[in-house]
């Protein structure tokens, strides 16, 4: 299964396989596997059926696009126009944009086919997608543990075959730890290399758009199909990357790899042991390892609760009943529509992060709270910018451990938050990172690296986890279920 | 006791840019509700915004107007509040960095009203209540507005609406709003509290909002000083508040009284970079100002040796005082062409609008080529009245009307000429004269007009008759 990308998109170029054909082999899977991996939360099976048939009549014609045709699934925070985009929230209940994002109106133009929107924490605010409002979705190497958070549903289309990838959003780490547990690769671009039109925002300055997929090679060519500058965006980036895929030889010679002994502390054995295996591969294929500092590290949890809440109480100041989505059945008056319609619409954790982000913009604490957090922010980015004078990537784990199983958020709030630590700092630096398998856990269970780099070096970053995937042995095995070419 | 009245002006200008602030809608007024709208300016999830250049370049001619300074480094705050017209639940506005800063307008008397701050946000959409039911309609959601705030400095009711009206004038002569207080593209919030007379101390303020007309402005300022001295002389204390005045009634009730000042938790927006403004920009915008109405005033008057109230009647209309300019460059006399302006061409426009709006059929080249024929005094300021009201209803050249013996010249000798025949003619009218009925001259006007075809200067006619039945 791996490279699936480039092995349908062959099949599809010589018409060995027609899109429609594939598209219906998808949706044959997801009706079979949805029931249990709860995956999808809505599907547009009609829709996929009518991209397909474009995309058959684009496959005809020469030089269409590696993604022409190719199934493939949203996270239900991104817009397309005129299909449920809920955020996996019942206060989005039956909202349908009437436009589509730039993410997606790009791969329509490349032909690509919907299959529909993935499951997710509500609003993107979680690590397990236990907060969506239809349910966990579960892991397809394990159905007793969670898919990880937010795009849990995402990773777990892929992991299962549901899908030949998928886009999630990041922003505390919600592609690459759900790609680590469900044992895919997700990537997240530096801030400003995908447009974020039309994703529904959580912490603005933080969120960004990636894809989950089955290799590295896939991410490098749907990163690819959708980088860029877009003028409905004014935080995207006009920058010059060429063609990364291209760029992907695998070799590593030379390759400065720096090692953060703060990323290690409170991991789990199994996971440590598992990264610093990967890391030691890599050295012994040539790369250099360089031992660097990184005490702000502990600072990326406050910073990232802080200014992430802060923005998401603003952002989701909107959802008040009266334009979209859902509307308490019975108020008095429109002020008490509103407090009804926010009480029973949005779920405790989101409640949770709305009332802190209030609370830190606050006049009295604004200085002490969101103010402090972005002067540590600062510090934070010029931290990660010395680190990368020294080396030419970071190598860390994803998450202290393997995915845990179903009903860990609801443990302890905190502990959940403290998940997040590996993965927050990235976000906040509005580095890029990327997300692959490097091992299982006694249980069979997935453990993922991340690889970080600097800001727009995506092709540093892919070309050091491909050369981890081509040469090293491969963790486990490959899922049974779903679509199998 | 005596009170000192202490007074400020919020005031929000929509621009006249063609787009929205942060989309590509248009912004003009009206059209059906929720037709002038998109996914970004109705706050969709999912949508940006994008800032206007146009605006920013707005706000830069308004600060430099009204002797800003401009910061080069600004950016958007997201102001946070709850309102079914506001769809993002906040505002898109400018808090620590607006993109000017201390100005001041001068009033006729010399004083400075200081002007602290000019930002720039977007307008609220409106709410429309019919028959029991609140509908929204965003057309108006994302227009570019600017919010010039004033320092407390204005002490009385006429302060108040000098200084709105100059504003007015000076944001009409930049170009960045038509500045319609009825429409709603200007509209004034006056922040007034009362204080002992001569004390330092500030007493506490009300903010009276969205007076809509210039004479509303003194009529609501006069209300409220009068209650809130009822309230101070009674040994009462005044409230924070907010208040509306009805010009209907002539009343000033209170909407919503602010024990609390309201919390905007205000954080700069994530979705918007900060921008720079070049201080070339900034240079090159403030040498590309138009004469400003205090210049132009000063120049009618001064310079143009204008009587005050003819200056005065051209330059409060941007278009005229243009017009006006223009003619003058083709060559037509200050005076005559004032005088064609008022005597003639504001007879044809009724309302303030339509004099502000000057929608005219002739040129200021038309004008000047009539202008320069009285002048020369080829033709009298009645015959080029005449002349002017069929060219504004035609459009059509002077020279349609004239014909060219109308602009020979008519020798002293021969106007005597036609005089004494029109005494000789008209003896009833001679004697009517005679016996004090000053009516009469007319009869004799009449005649010596029909025989010079209009060229007879009235003033020298008048004398030469007085002269021959003395």
């Amino acid at each position: 299964m791996r490279e699936l990308l480039t092995t349908l998109s062959a099949k599809l170029q010589s018409r060995e396989i027609s899109s429609v054909e594939l598209t219906k082999e998808y949706i044959k899977a997801i009706e079979k596997e949805n029931d249990t991996i709860n995956a999808y939360v809505h599907t547009t099976f009609d829709y996929a059926m009518e991209c397909a048939e474009k995309a058959d009549k684009m496959l005809k014609e020469k030089n269409a696009s590696p993604l022409c045709g190719i199934p493939m699934a949203l996270k239900d925070n991104i817009c397309s126009d005129g299909h449920l985009t809920t955020c996996c929230s019942k206060i989005l209940k039956g909202f349908k944009p009437y436009y589509d994002s730039t993410v997606w109106s790009k791969l329509k133009n490349e032909g690509a086919v919907l299959l529909g929107k993935n499951n997710m924490d509500e609003f993107a605010m979680g690590s397990t997608s236990e907060s969506s409002c239809y349910g966990a979705p579960k892991n397809p190497r394990n159905t007793a543990h969670v898919t990880g958070g937010s795009s849990g549903g995402g990773a777990a289309a892929v992991a299962a075959n549901m899908a030949a990838y998928s886009w999630g959003s990041d922003t505390g780490g919600s592609i690459r730890q759900p790609a680590s547990y469900c044992g895919v690769v997700g990537l997240k671009p530096t801030y400003g290399a995908v447009s974020r039109y039309g994703l529904i925002a959580y912490g603005s300055s933080l969120d960004q758009i990636g894809p989950i997929t089955n290799s590295v090679r896939d991410a490098a060519l749907v990163f690819d199909a959708i980088k860029g500058v877009d003028i409905n965006d004014q935080t995207s980036v006009d920058y010059n990357y060429g063609n990364v895929t291209g760029a992907l030889t695998g070799d590593i010679k030379g390759l400065k790899i720096g090692v953060a002994e703060e990323y290690f502390e409170g991991i789990d054995p199994q996971t440590k042991t598992s990264v610093e295996k990967a890391i030691e591969f890599y050295e012994s294929n040539g790369a250099k390892l360089v031992p660097v500092k990184l005490p702000v590290l502990k600072d990326s949890l406050p910073v990232y609760y802080i200014i992430a809440c802060a923005e998401a109480s603003s952002n989701l100041g909107r959802y008040d009943g009266i334009r979209y989505g859902y509307r308490a059945d019975n108020y008095e008056d429109i002020d008490d529509m509103i407090y009804k319609t926010r009480s029973d619409g949005f779920g405790k954790e989101v409640q949770h992060r709305i009332i802190l982000g209030t609370y830190v913009l606050s006049s009295g604490y604004y200085d002490a709270y969101y103010k402090k957090a972005c002067i540590l922010r600062n510090d934070i980015i010029r931290k990660f910018n010395g680190v990368f004078d020294v080396c030419d990537v970071l190598i860390a784990p994803n998450a202290p451990t393997a995915a845990p199983t179903l009903g860990y958020s609801s443990k302890s709030t905190v502990e959940m938050y403290m998940s997040d630590i590996c993965t927050v700092p990235v976000n906040i630096a509005g580095l890029p990172g990327i997300s692959i398998p490097c091992g299982k856990d006694e249980s069979g269970l997935p453990i993922g690296m991340q690889i970080l780099g600097r800001k727009f070096d995506e092709k540093t970053v892919l070309n050091a986890a491909y050369f981890y995937e081509k040469n090293a042995e491969r963790a486990f095995d490959e899922y049974e279920g779903g679509v199998n070419l | 006791m005596n009170y000192e009245l202490v007074c400020g002006i919020e005031t929000h200008i929509e621009l006249a840019t063609k787009t929205k602030i942060f989309c590509g809608c248009t912004t003009e007024f009206g059209g059906a509700p929720n037709t002038h709208c998109c996914p970004v300016c109705t706050g969709q999830p999912g949508s940006l915004p994008v800032l206007n250049r146009k605006v920013v370049e707005y706000a830069v001619r308004a600060g430099l107007a009204v002797n800003c300074t401009i910061n080069n480094n600004s950016h958007m705050d997201r102001k946070n509040y709850v309102y079914p017209d506001l769809p993002k639940a906040y505002q898109i506005s400018q808090f620590d960095e607006p993109v000017c800063e201390n100005g001041y307008i001068e009033l006729d008397s010399g004083k400075r009203i200081g002007i602290t701050r000019i930002h720039i946000e977007e307008d609220a959409g409106k709410l429309v209540h019919e028959s029991g039911t609140t509908y929204i309609d965003y057309n108006r959601g994302g227009v570019p507005l600017i919010e010039i705030v004033s320092e407390p400095d204005i002490s009385s009711p006429e302060e108040a609406r000098e200084y709105a009206e100059k504003l007015q004038l000076i944001m009409r002569y930049v170009g960045i709003s038509d500045c319609k207080m009825q429409e709603g593209s200007m509209r004034c919030d006056v922040n007034l509290s009362l204080r002992p007379a001569g004390s330092t101390e500030f007493g506490t303020r009300t903010e009276t909002k969205n007076i809509n007309s210039l004479s509303n402005i003194v009529k609501a300022i006069n209300r409220e000083i009068e209650r809130q001295e009822d309230i101070l002389e009674s040994g009462g204390r005044v409230v924070q508040a907010t208040m509306r005045y009805d010009a209907n009634t002539d009343d000033i009730y209170p909407m919503r009284t602010k024990e609390n000042s309201d919390d905007y938790r205000y954080f700069p927006d994530p979705d918007i970079l900060r921008f720079y403004i070049e201080p070339e920009f900034v240079e090159r915008t403030k040498s590309e100002l138009p004469e400003l109405p205090s210049a132009k005033l000063r120049r009618y008057i001064d310079d143009m040796q204008l009587p005050e109230t003819t200056a005065r009647d051209i330059y409060k209309y941007r278009r005229v005082s243009e017009f006006l300019d223009s003619a003058v460059t083709e060559g037509a006399s200050v005076k005559n062409a004032a005088n064609m302006i008022i005597g003639g061409i504001y007879k044809t426009l009724e309302t303030e609008e339509d004099k502000e709006k000057f929608d005219i059929k002739i040129t200021p080249v038309q004008l000047a080529e009539l202008v320069k024929l009285i002048d020369e005094k080829k033709i009298n300021k009645n015959k080029g009245q005449e002349a002017l009201s069929k060219m504004l209803e035609s459009g059509k050249a002077v020279s349609e009307f004239i014909k060219a013996e109308d602009t020979e010249g008519l020798s002293e000798d021969e106007l005597i000429r036609i005089c004494r025949a029109a005494v000789d003619e008209n003896p009833d009218a001679v004697n009517n004269i005679r016996a004090g009925k000053g009516k009469a001259i007319n009869v004799i006007f009449g005649y010596v007009m029909r025989q010079t075809r209009g060229k007879a200067d009235m003033g020298k006619v008048n004398k030469i008759i007085s002269d021959i039945i003395g």
